[in-house]
């Protein structure tokens, strides 16, 4: 089971939009809130009210701050969970075969009856999606929330991940990249959406639209004067001014 | 090997039930879904029919489960048992509590309704609390809008009749440059993340101007690291390129604005007031006859070049002054931090969004002359502001500058521009005045919070004191529509201008995060006579957790959480309004409390009826309501309008009609809220609409159409600076007289912040703002919150960065003329060079919250309050001049000036207070 | 990477029993009788020893058995039939020499076993492009060596023990230089993990969250540079010193002793390093490595 599908029927995943994230943190508490009641065991904290908290979350928003080499520097949020790669080198490493690859979505799953919580999968995860529960022991990881994209006991509609679903600024997308006509494909083509850490060989299925430029408009003429006011005075800018009417 | 993957249940039940109600993990009043399992609340969503979040949910609403079960939750009524401030309570039963309350209370009403100051550190159920108050006859009463935002909201009723906060939006389909100033994650959070969320789908441009680049600023295309508190200059320098290229809208500014009034030129008292009809009404000169006409004559075309018999127009006065050098981008670009050619650039960008982008939308309407439209032109360009301007001792004059400029450039109820939301537009003139005059045994004559149109409607005692313990509505500022909260504890500490009895707070964390001067005001409110008693003999203090002011009262009410109580968002005060709808919610118990604790407005309203109080009791003296539920459905302010405008009557009546007893269900049933839908003709152009005006009327926000004139010149200003330069009665103190003339200019202005006084030793800029999954949340201590932001920096700009040989993991000292603090830095380049800035009210006192004694909240979290006085520096004078807006009493955070010092890293920031126990122990 | 004294323990005690187990089973050393019974049950000790230890850092090692379904693909799975495989192919191996009998081809048998397992385990880490500094061929080499040369010294075969013990070190010393290198040339920077380094440089603002998580706790190890330098420099003297012992003390257990005990520090040492020093790229988002 650890072996890869060599295709799967779609390849269901996310766009998120740095260009309009503002780190609100919404995805984050809105994952942590679906996933600790939905699939699989809860996502436990740690010491919740004390001097060293700790808990399991599938949805990581950072902060960065970028300085490009003219201008200000920027700051980026940047959402962070599981990319659900093609090479998902997490699904290989597995002895037991509890992580794996859906066939017929491509969403990387953890049977969690089946995980012995030897976190080599979250070893070979590049981008740190997997989080191995302290309480329960075993390895959680973002399931594309498979109990809500399908569950007809939702209005369809909601048939979304929680993170895409809560999202206030519309930064997150979701969809079949499989489908070049999905929203996430378009918007992928069309505002050169990218993959993280393409040296890594893992092929993710997520990808990030990159800020747009930053800046005052490049051709920008200031106004133009009415006339010389220094030299007509208040009177001459005022007649010039209401001739405009 | 074939794959087996395991069989999933992909559509396994959702919950049992779902209860829909209102969040109130912050102010923005968001729909939600609670769902429940096996009676518990199990998950939080956005309820995507509501008019506010559509759908989504912030990182704060999301995370309300964990507000529900929190362990600083309290359980019981408490009396205090220790000394104040130790936190040492015994519990009592709810009885015991209320007759306490009433024993102390009663007495005060029938001798000095003044000795009891009541003020809510929430402005939700404004309504009723400012209504109880009222019915109790004292005049000290408020919500925190003092310490928020009140310049944003005075500054644009007095200006344009309506205001920023959650009280008006961008036209967000439509508007095609959004210009953000300042901080504004505080209000309207999901709206706006909603709204940016169109823009950038639709790839419209965003600017911010803020020294910080967090958050919508960090999304924003282009961003001005302006230099904090000067964004009235940087405004101005923009009217003064738009005038000097003739990039204003005249014929807006003609029909709509009172730009075509006449400003009297006669020496003497009447100096600056418009001139005025035999009618007493101002009247404008008609370009087609250049003779006086009606301002509201049908036909009329006001013209703004005129001179009539010496008077000129406000537009001429407006333009003579912004075209003057002084506002020249290069005379200013040094104080703003900005470099002149970016102020021409932005001014030129948005001239062309404005002038070259119109927007025409093919819909006639009719104004409140009798004119016929055929269509309805916009001007694209939309602006958004809020405690970032409005937070400094100038925010007034600059938040009016502000909207001066959306005026000049036609962007105000316009097609693509910024629009009110019901019952705004509302001009100065349809508020009420303030209402002051405390008689033992009687209730209040009026509202306490109004808009002052002249000295003579200041709350001043007959001997010219001010007679409230805030000063509100005083000479010291006349126009402060939400009161001073931050100044009552300090101001009935010094007895000035009078000693108080009991003071009364709701969810308003005074010995924490909401006082200027934290530590100070600690020790005001332990502080005892010589006859060893408390100077501020008694404090009643209601809220659902254990913060850090629980352990400085002497009698505590615990709130219950708000998924366990009945709750209005009202029309009467702050709704749930869009600009195409007016829209009111409820919340309601979707569980029950597990905890002996009481919703403090069904406390309240128990309160009232146990007082006698009038409009809470029955003419026999039995209580009017069983509780807040009932209250919602029966009380009525106007005959025929009460707190909710859906389901009234028969159930099918909008805005007016007669009590329903089965309004709450009606509500629920409607997920919570109720929405009275702008008629399409009635959509733009508001003010001055007569559709919408009747649509107004009938929808019960006032008694007849009220069109007006927005307000470049600012007459009720004038009246103020009449008065300072000697004119009329009631007459200033002489010591704020110079003042005054500055602060009260009719038309827009900038002075440097007061906080400039501190003076060349201090020559950083220290700002603050909550991170926005904690703006305006009483749930920092919040399990899932507090695990992403759980201690705080100061972030520090490059260039102090190396001027200090900071490293990371290093520490600072920071100074300001009344504190110093030992606390973590940070290095950020996104950032004004000279400014310093952290997330706030992350620190906590330990013990407070029921987090552990060595959380890092309290170990390396940090409040800046502590070097923020409400006290200017001494002058010399004897005076007590408070760190205030000198127009609204707005306290000004932000014009705090600090010095910064590298430190050796420490173990825990200073300043650090005892640990807090448990309120009442562990249960 | 977090270096758990239950994988250090699992490693090192594991790779020296299969270690010696291949040179007994290779009858390099030929003990009999109860020597023979000692050896293969110090050989048989290490390694089961080991292998248990290694499930204490499991979240549910009742459910270990599963891992052998996945020897298709995961070095892990494969190391647990390895392991097994070798420690049954062993057994007659070790029955035969109690009884005197030379290891013969089942020996060379049991023998390749036993280098497979030490194999599989070099590769749970050796495979992981997320710790560059293990994606290398120096990491199957460090196990090999570290096992064989611990067997050696165990099986008192003093000139081998000497040579492979210099060689040793030479590997553990390259090995540490040579790492250095190994993330940069992995090319994964916080402008890769982000995306944004076509923008300019990029640095961390904010972590995504002031308390602790599993990611900082596992993956994110920051030793300090000074302390890893004298650690370094300790497994290096300690791995190379069983030569100078085994040159300079009479043959024996009065060399062996020693020999295997700095050679034990030396590894436990250089295993604690291999753990502690190891840059998971999950750390460029943390800005931390």
């Amino acid at each position: 089971m650890t072996q890869l599908p060599a295709t799967t029927g779609k390849k269901l995943g996310l766009v998120v939009d740095l260009d309009t994230c503002v780190g609100c943190q919404a995805c984050v508490t809105a994952c942590k809130g679906w996933n600790d009641q939905g699939y699989g065991v809860p996502l436990s904290d740690q010491d919740p009210y004390g001097s060293d908290p700790s808990g399991t979350f599938l949805n990581r928003v950072h902060a960065y701050e970028v300085q490009p080499e003219a201008g200000p520097a920027q700051i980026v949020n940047f959402p962070r969970s599981c990319l659900h790669c093609e090479a998902a080198p997490c699904v290989t490493v597995c002895p037991t075969g509890a992580s794996y690859k859906r066939v017929e979505d491509g969403i990387v799953l953890v049977n969690e009856d089946a995980c012995i919580g030897c976190g080599l999968c979250a070893w070979a995860c590049p981008y740190g999606a997997r989080e191995l529960d302290a309480a329960a022991g075993v390895m959680k990881k973002c399931t594309l929330c498979v109990d809500r994209i399908y569950n007809e006991n939702l209005p369809e509609e909601d048939r979304e991940p929680a993170c895409v679903r809560t999202c206030p600024t519309g930064a997150r997308h979701f969809g079949d990249f499989a489908d070049p006509d999905s929203k996430v494909s378009r918007l992928t083509a069309e505002r050169g959406g990218f993959e993280l850490m393409p040296e890594m060989g893992t092929k993710p299925t997520n990808r990030y639209l990159p800020p747009r430029r930053k800046g005052p408009p490049e051709a920008a003429s200031p106004l133009a004067p009415l006339l010389d006011i220094q030299a007509t005075g208040f009177a001459g800018w005022l007649d010039r001014m209401l001739g405009k009417i | 090997m074939t794959a087996t993957q395991p069989i999933l249940n992909v559509s396994p039940a959702v919950s049992d039930e779902v209860r829909k109600t209102t969040c109130y993990m912050c102010a923005c009043r968001c729909g939600i879904n609670v769902h429940l399992k096996s009676g518990k609340v199990s998950y939080i969503e956005g309820n995507r029919d509501h008019p506010i979040n559509k759908g989504v949910l912030c990182g704060k609403g999301a995370s309300g489960i964990k507000q529900i079960t929190a362990p600083s939750r309290l359980s019981q009524p408490l009396r205090r048992v220790g000394p104040r401030g130790s936190g040492a309570f015994k519990p009592i039963s709810w009885d015991e509590a209320l007759e306490l309350a009433v024993s102390w209370m009663k007495p005060l009403r029938e001798t000095a309704p003044e000795k009891l100051a009541f003020f809510t550190g929430r402005d939700q159920s404004q309504s009723l609390t400012g209504f109880w108050a009222q019915g109790f006859g004292t005049p000290n009463y408020a919500a925190h809008g003092g310490f928020c935002s009140v310049n944003m909201a005075a500054g644009g009723i007095y200006t344009m009749g309506g205001a920023f906060w959650e009280f008006g939006a961008p036209d967000w389909e439509r508007t095609k440059m959004f210009v953000l100033f300042g901080v504004a994650e505080d209000h309207d959070s999901n709206p706006i993340k909603i709204g940016i969320g169109k823009l950038k789908a639709r790839g419209a441009k965003i600017v911010s101007v803020n020294p910080i680049r967090t958050g919508y600023n960090a999304v924003a295309d282009d961003w001005l690291a302006v230099t904090p508190g000067t964004d009235g200059l940087l405004i101005l320098s923009l009217i003064h390129c738009l005038l000097e290229a003739g990039k204003v809208d005249l014929e807006y500014l003609a029909q709509f604005t009172n730009a075509a009034y006449l400003v009297d030129a006669t020496e003497g008292p009447t100096k600056g007031l418009f001139v005025k009809n035999a009618e007493s009404q101002p009247f404008v000169i008609d370009r087609r006859t250049q003779m006086p006409a009606p301002w509201d004559g049908k036909g009329v075309e006001p013209d703004v070049g005129a001179v009539w018999q010496g008077h000129r127009t406000v537009f001429q006065h407006l333009a003579e002054r912004y075209l003057s050098p002084d506002y020249a981008p290069e005379t200013v670009a040094e104080t703003v931090g900005i470099p002149a050619a970016r102020i021409r650039g932005l001014a030129a960008e948005l001239a062309r969004v404005a002038f070259d982008e119109a927007i025409v939308l093919d819909r006639e309407w009719t104004d409140f002359r009798g004119n016929t439209h055929k269509t309805m032109p916009g001007r694209p360009v939309s602006f958004h502001a809020m405690r970032g301007i409005s937070a400094h001792s100038n925010g007034f004059q600059t938040a009016r500058a502000l909207h001066l400029l959306q005026i000049l450039l036609g962007a105000v109820e316009t097609p693509g521009s910024w629009r009110m939301k019901p019952p705004y537009p509302k001009p100065v003139e349809a508020h009420p005045t303030p209402h002051f005059e405390a008689v033992p045994g009687k209730p209040l004559s009026g509202p306490h919070l109004g808009y002052v149109r002249s000295p003579e409607q200041l709350a001043l005692k007959s001997d010219g004191s001010p007679a409230r313990i805030d000063k509100g509505f005083s000479w010291e500022n006349p126009f402060s529509a939400h009161g001073l909260m931050h100044m009552v504890i300090p101001n009935a500490a010094a007895g000035d201008p009078y000693r108080i009895d009991t003071l009364f707070l709701y969810m308003a964390n005074m010995a924490w995060n909401s006082s200027m001067n934290t530590e100070k005001v600690m020790e005001m409110l332990t502080a005892k006579g010589e006859d060893g008693e408390y100077i501020i003999p008694r404090i009643i203090y209601s809220d659902a957790y254990a913060s850090e002011t629980v352990a400085y009262a002497d009698l505590i009410l615990p709130d219950t959480t708000y998924v366990e109580r009945h709750d209005c968002i009202s029309l009467l005060d702050r709704p749930i309004s869009e600009p195409d709808a007016a829209g009111d919610a409820i919340r309601w118990p979707v569980v029950e409390p597990d905890r002996d604790v009481r919703g403090f407005q069904s406390v309240l309203i128990d309160l009232g009826a146990r007082l006698g109080l009038p409009g809470f009791v029955t003419p026999e003296g039995k209580p009017l309501y069983r509780d807040y539920a009932d209250y919602i459905a029966n009380h009525q302010r106007r005959p025929g309008v009460g707190p909710l405008m859906g389901f009234r009557g028969n159930g099918d009546q909008v805005g007016r009609g007669a009590p329903n007893p089965d309004q709450v269900r009606r509500y629920i049933e409607n997920g919570s809220f109720f929405q009275a839908h702008v008629p399409e003709e009635a959509a733009f152009y508001k003010p001055w609409n007569a559709a919408y005006q009747d649509w107004a009327v009938a929808t019960g926000f006032y008694e007849s159409p009220q069109p007006y004139l927005f307000s470049l010149w600012s007459e009720p200003m004038r009246r103020f600076q009449l008065a300072a330069e000697g004119h009329g009665h009631p007459q200033p103190p002489d010591h704020l007289r110079a003042r005054l003339k500055v602060a009260m200019d009719p038309l827009p202005l900038w002075y440097p912040p007061y906080g400039e006084t501190a003076g060349e030793a201090y020559p950083v800029h220290a700002l603050t703002q909550r991170p926005m999954h904690m703006y305006h949340s009483w749930g920092s201590q919040n399990a899932w919150l507090r695990q992403i932001t759980g201690k705080n920096y100061l972030y520090v700009p490059t260039k102090i960065w190396r001027e200090q040989g900071f490293r990371d993991g290093d520490w600072a000292r920071v100074t300001s003329p009344s504190g110093t603090i030992t606390v973590p830095v940070a290095h950020m380049a996104a950032l004004n060079e000279n400014t310093v800035w952290t997330w706030n009210a992350i620190g906590k006192r330990r013990g407070a919250w029921a987090l552990d004694k060595d959380a890092t909240e309290g170990t390396k979290g940090f409040l800046l309050n502590h070097l923020i006085s409400e006290l200017l520096p001494e002058q010399g004078d004897g005076m007590r001049w408070s760190n205030s807006d000198p127009v609204t009493g707005q306290a000004a955070w932000f014009d705090l000036r600090v010095r910064i010092e590298r430190v050796e890293p420490e173990e825990i920031v200073q300043p650090n207070f005892p640990t807090l126990p448990f309120p009442g122990g562990r249960t | 990477m977090h270096p758990a004294p239950s994988v250090i323990l699992f490693t090192v005690l594991s790779g020296l029993g299969f270690g010696f187990l291949t040179c007994l089973n290779l009858g390099l050393a030929l003990p009999q009788g109860i020597g023979g019974f000692l050896a293969f049950a110090v050989g048989y000790g290490l390694a089961v020893g080991g292998l248990i230890a290694s499930t204490f850092h499991l979240g549910h090692p009742e459910r270990a058995i599963r891992a052998f379904t996945q020897w298709r693909t995961s070095w892990l799975s494969r190391e647990g039939w390895a392991a097994v495989l070798a420690l049954l192919g062993t057994a007659p191996v070790a029955l035969g020499a109690m009884g005197g009998a030379r290891p013969g081809l089942l020996g060379l048998v049991a023998a390749l076993l036993c280098l497979a397992t030490i194999g599989c385990t070099s590769m749970i880490y050796a495979q992981l492009k997320t710790v560059p500094r293990w994606n290398f061929w120096t990491t199957p080499a460090l196990f090999f060596g570290f096992a064989l040369t611990g067997g050696v010294l165990l099986s008192d075969l003093p000139l081998a023990g000497e040579v492979l013990s210099l060689a040793l070190a030479f590997l553990l010393a390259f090995s540490f230089v040579r790492g250095d290198r190994r993330f940069a040339e992995a090319g994964a920077t916080l402008g890769s993990a982000t995306g944004l380094g076509a923008i300019g440089s990029v640095r961390v603002f904010e972590q995504a969250h002031t308390a602790g998580n599993y990611l900082l706790r596992e993956m994110i190890h920051v030793v300090g540079r000074k302390h890893s330098r004298k650690l370094r420099m300790i497994a290096v003297v300690a791995v190379a010193l069983p030569a100078p012992i085994l040159a300079l003390l009479p043959d024996g257990l009065v060399a062996m002793i020693p020999a295997v005990l700095f050679h034990l520090i030396g590894a436990f040492a250089a295993r604690w390093l291999f753990f502690a020093e190891a840059e998971h790229v999950v750390g460029t988002y943390y800005g931390k490595r």
